[in-house]
């Protein structure tokens, strides 16, 4: 293979990880303040729906971009609602939320499927994107992909550098130690549930405005499921999540290209190879078992509720 | 000197559904001084400190603060006023290092203010002899050094009052009497410290004065260097006394269950596992293993209850039969019985009725060709009630409605009328009040008197010293001698526990 080849293929990879890891990085930070939202897929096509339709409306892309936002950020606050204020399980409502998502997007979006809108051009960061090989791949994307690279610096940041990330990572461990020390656990757990809305929704923005700029039913695949195993994977550590997410990407355009070489394996089998490769790779890096259970939120799922303390 | 108390309790009251946890309290502290508040479980202690915290609010009465009064609405209100407290349960974070811990206890402004944490954390932990390093994670200290921890975040904001809830009931001795020097220092300085306790001894060594509670009642007031023990135990609960009563000692030979050379890797990240455990347990004794929390008594009990089956076959015995292999149900068959640590989660059932945690482990007894028989079964239950005393609606109340004390006499009660050949019991009395606390010890002892074997794990040396035959510690996962009662004492145990009893190695006093 030429060297022209393996940039377009890490290119396409690049692509397909970035709503993964944005998703993803969203459930991260939730799910470090020890809550379980199931709903990231709804909140993606909710994202995908809103941000189509309003970058449709009014021509903005950036105004459907932050409208995606605020769907996906609406969506998380009546999980918020329901899970952290009257304290309903996190995985039923997580799941009633996405099966909910699918149902409303597909009935608000209706109108929009089979129409087409320029989407997010590439922007070449000057100079930058004159390095052989890396140029190209890293430096000549469109916004969304710079976004999701600033993100996931931020996220990291803020986890283990401020105070903030101290505050989200104490709750998610122990929200009775962290109550009895003052910190208002159901706040945080609110701020980490709107966070990771905001992010599904920025990920489902880049499917229908970036990816392939248009709204189609369903149109995140699963991609919100896989993001959440991701999350385990990784072992809620910012790095392999990225990782992983361009991993999956990788694998994803491999099994295209393989077909196209015409390698005589049964596609259905080669369609698994994404699955398969980013599985056995999280699983091989996560299997020190003291370093998972210190990153593991121990207080995942579990509702808390101040007023019995 | 100013001529007022630092703190001073008004008429406070608080109810909760169905309780008075604390009714009409008046109490006050003075600057320096160490006051101690002495009551059984459930006299209403925990929720008198909280009220000063701020975790809850007094629903009447008022609480002043250097003569004024205050209306504390929250922990963090009240750290900024310079009340520190150290909970019975830490409320420390396992998977941050300790200087996050200490951290996420100081106000926002206060670490801005401070040039340099790490630095402060050093320097104070220095002056009070309170080693712990900052950068360590919580999760690979020891319980005494995650006390200190609390302690120390509390001390750096200066703190003017600080109060301990039961702060000692999971130290070795050694580190008790560092705890001490501390507060001691503290109050040399000008600090308050109220200090929860149940332990008398401690109490008359370390409290300028003592507020006795009893049912959210205060009882009684003294100066503990003025009271023996006993004359304190007897306004604390009230006319029915019973203090560490003089059991016999016991010595046989019949060997009934033994374990060889036990070997195994934790189960859990934080656990130190077992090396090379051996112990024999006879007809008729009770033997207790002393040790600190955290010093492999999860493996321990796990392996020997069969929990845990990845140990030899043929490393443990029961009436000669190899057993290392079998699950705790088929060595409950053989005659084995079993009190967890954990009395809700795994040795009842929450959330099912005292009826059902009878059948979980009477299967045998209760259940005839397949079918459950109801009546049996409801007379059985009762019957454990009434024989050991346990305090509940009827038989169908939930186990969780239970005090702690109640459903564990209930949990050994149900264990111990199986007459079983040998019973593995963890932690009898953890947090039983007194008068609970000699009524299981004597419920041990007439299942000794019987000839059973009983292995007894606890953190309490004294619960030990009264109840066993023989004693051994365990201590990063080795047990040390096994010894007669008689032939030791609380001096020899207490190094034992922190590890003295290793050749060529230093004890553990980090």
């Amino acid at each position: 293979m030429d060297m022209e080849l393996i940039q377009q293929i890490l290119i396409a990879a690049l692509k397909t990880g970035t709503p993964l890891l944005l998703i993803a990085l969203g459930e991260l930070v939730t799910e470090k303040s020890g809550v379980l939202n199931l709903g990231q897929e709804g909140m993606v096509l909710m994202g995908a729906m809103a941000g189509f339709a309003g970058a449709y409306y009014t021509g903005n892309l950036f105004l459907g971009m932050s409208l995606a936002m605020v769907a996906g950020i609406t969506m998380a606050l009546l999980f918020g609602a329901l899970a952290l204020s009257l304290n309903t399980s996190q995985v039923a409502t997580g799941l009633a939320l996405t099966i909910f998502s699918i149902g409303l997007s597909s009935f608000l979006g209706g109108s929009l499927v089979g129409s087409t809108i320029p989407g997010f051009k590439s922007i070449a960061i000057p100079f930058l994107s004159d390095i052989p090989f890396i140029g190209n791949l890293l430096f000549n994307q469109d916004i969304l992909i710079y976004f999701s690279f600033a993100i996931a610096g931020a996220t990291w940041w803020v986890l283990h550098k401020t105070r903030v990330g101290l505050t989200v990572r104490a709750v998610g461990e122990n929200p009775h130690s962290a109550n009895a020390l003052g910190i208002k656990v159901i706040k945080i757990r609110y701020l980490a549930t709107l966070f990771g809305g905001a992010m599904a929704g920025l990920a489902g923005a880049y499917l229908s405005l970036s990816y392939t700029p248009m709204w189609m039913e369903n149109m995140s695949a699963g991609r919100g499921w896989i993001a959440l195993a991701l999350v385990v994977f990784a072992s809620w550590r910012v790095g392999y999540l990225m990782l992983g997410a361009y991993l999956f990407g990788i694998a994803s355009i491999l099994h295209l290209v393989m077909q196209g070489f015409g390698f005589d394996i049964s596609p259905n089998l080669l369609a698994m190879m994404p699955y398969l490769a980013t599985l056995i790779v999280m699983v091989l890096i996560s299997s020190d078992s003291l370093k998972q259970k210190l990153s593991t939120p121990m207080s995942l799922s579990k509702p808390f509720d101040p007023k019995l303390h | 000197m100013a001529n007022f108390p630092l703190l001073k309790l008004w008429n406070v009251s608080k109810i909760f559904p169905g309780v008075i946890a604390n009714d009409n309290v008046n109490m006050s502290l003075n600057k320096g001084e160490i006051l101690a508040l002495l009551g059984e479980n459930g006299a209403g202690k925990s929720t008198l400190v909280k009220m000063i915290y701020g975790v809850n609010q007094p629903d009447t009465g008022a609480i002043f603060w250097n003569n004024r009064e205050v209306d504390i609405h929250s922990p963090n209100q009240a750290r900024a006023m310079g009340i520190g407290m150290v909970f019975q349960h830490f409320s420390v974070f396992e998977t941050l290092t300790v200087q996050e811990n200490i951290e996420l206890g100081l106000d926002k402004e206060f670490v801005q203010q401070l040039d340099d944490l790490r630095q402060e954390i050093i320097d104070i932990s220095k002056k009070y002899d309170l080693h712990v390093d900052p950068d360590r994670y919580v999760h690979s200290l020891s319980i005494g050094e995650r006390q200190r921890v609390e302690i120390l975040r509390c001390l750096i904001q200066n703190v003017k009052l600080l109060i301990l809830d039961e702060p000692t009931s999971v130290l070795t001795p050694h580190e008790v009497s560092g705890l001490f020097r501390v507060l001691k220092k503290l109050a040399s300085e000008g600090g308050s410290v109220l200090f929860i306790s149940h332990k008398l001894k401690e109490v008359t060594e370390l409290c300028d004065r003592a507020v006795i509670l009893r049912g959210g009642v205060v009882t009684g007031e003294c100066i503990p260097a003025q009271e023996t023990p006993e004359s304190i135990a007897r306004i604390m609960v009230g006319s029915e006394a019973i203090l560490s009563e003089n059991y016999p000692k016991t010595l046989t030979e019949d060997s009934i269950f033994t374990a060889q050379q036990l070997t195994l890797a934790p189960t859990n990240p934080f656990g130190c596992g077992l090396t090379d455990v051996s112990l024999t347990l006879r007809k008729g004794e009770i033997l207790g293993v002393a040790g600190v929390a955290g010093n492999g008594q999860e493996d321990l009990l796990e392996a020997l209850s069969g929990e845990d089956t990845r140990a030899d076959k043929a490393s443990i015995t029961f009436a000669g039969q190899q057993i290392g292999n079998l699950n705790a149900g088929a060595r409950r068959a053989l005659g084995m019985a079993y009190v967890p640590a954990d009395r809700l989660g795994q040795g009842a059932v929450p959330e099912m009725s005292l009826t059902d945690n009878t059948l979980l482990t009477n299967t045998a007894s209760i259940i005839e060709r397949g079918f459950i028989m109801g009546n049996k079964l409801k007379a059985l239950a009762k019957k454990i009630i009434i024989d050991n005393n346990v305090k509940c609606h009827n038989q169908n109340s939930q186990a969780k409605s239970l005090s702690g004390g109640n459903l564990q006499k209930f949990i050994i009660g149900r264990e111990v009328q199986q007459s079983p050949t040998v019973l593995i019991c963890a932690h009898p009395t953890w947090g039983v009040d007194i008068g609970a606390a000699s009524a299981i010890h004597r419920q041990l002892i007439a299942l000794r008197d019987q000839g059973a074997a009983i292995l007894i794990i606890s953190e309490d040396i004294d619960e030990l010293f009264v109840v066993c035959d023989r004693l051994t510690a365990l201590y990063e996962g080795r047990l040390s001698p096994i010894v007669e009662t008689q032939h030791t004492n609380i001096e020899e145990i207490g190094k034992w526990i922190a590890g003295g009893f290793i050749e060529h190695k230093e004890p553990n006093h980090a």
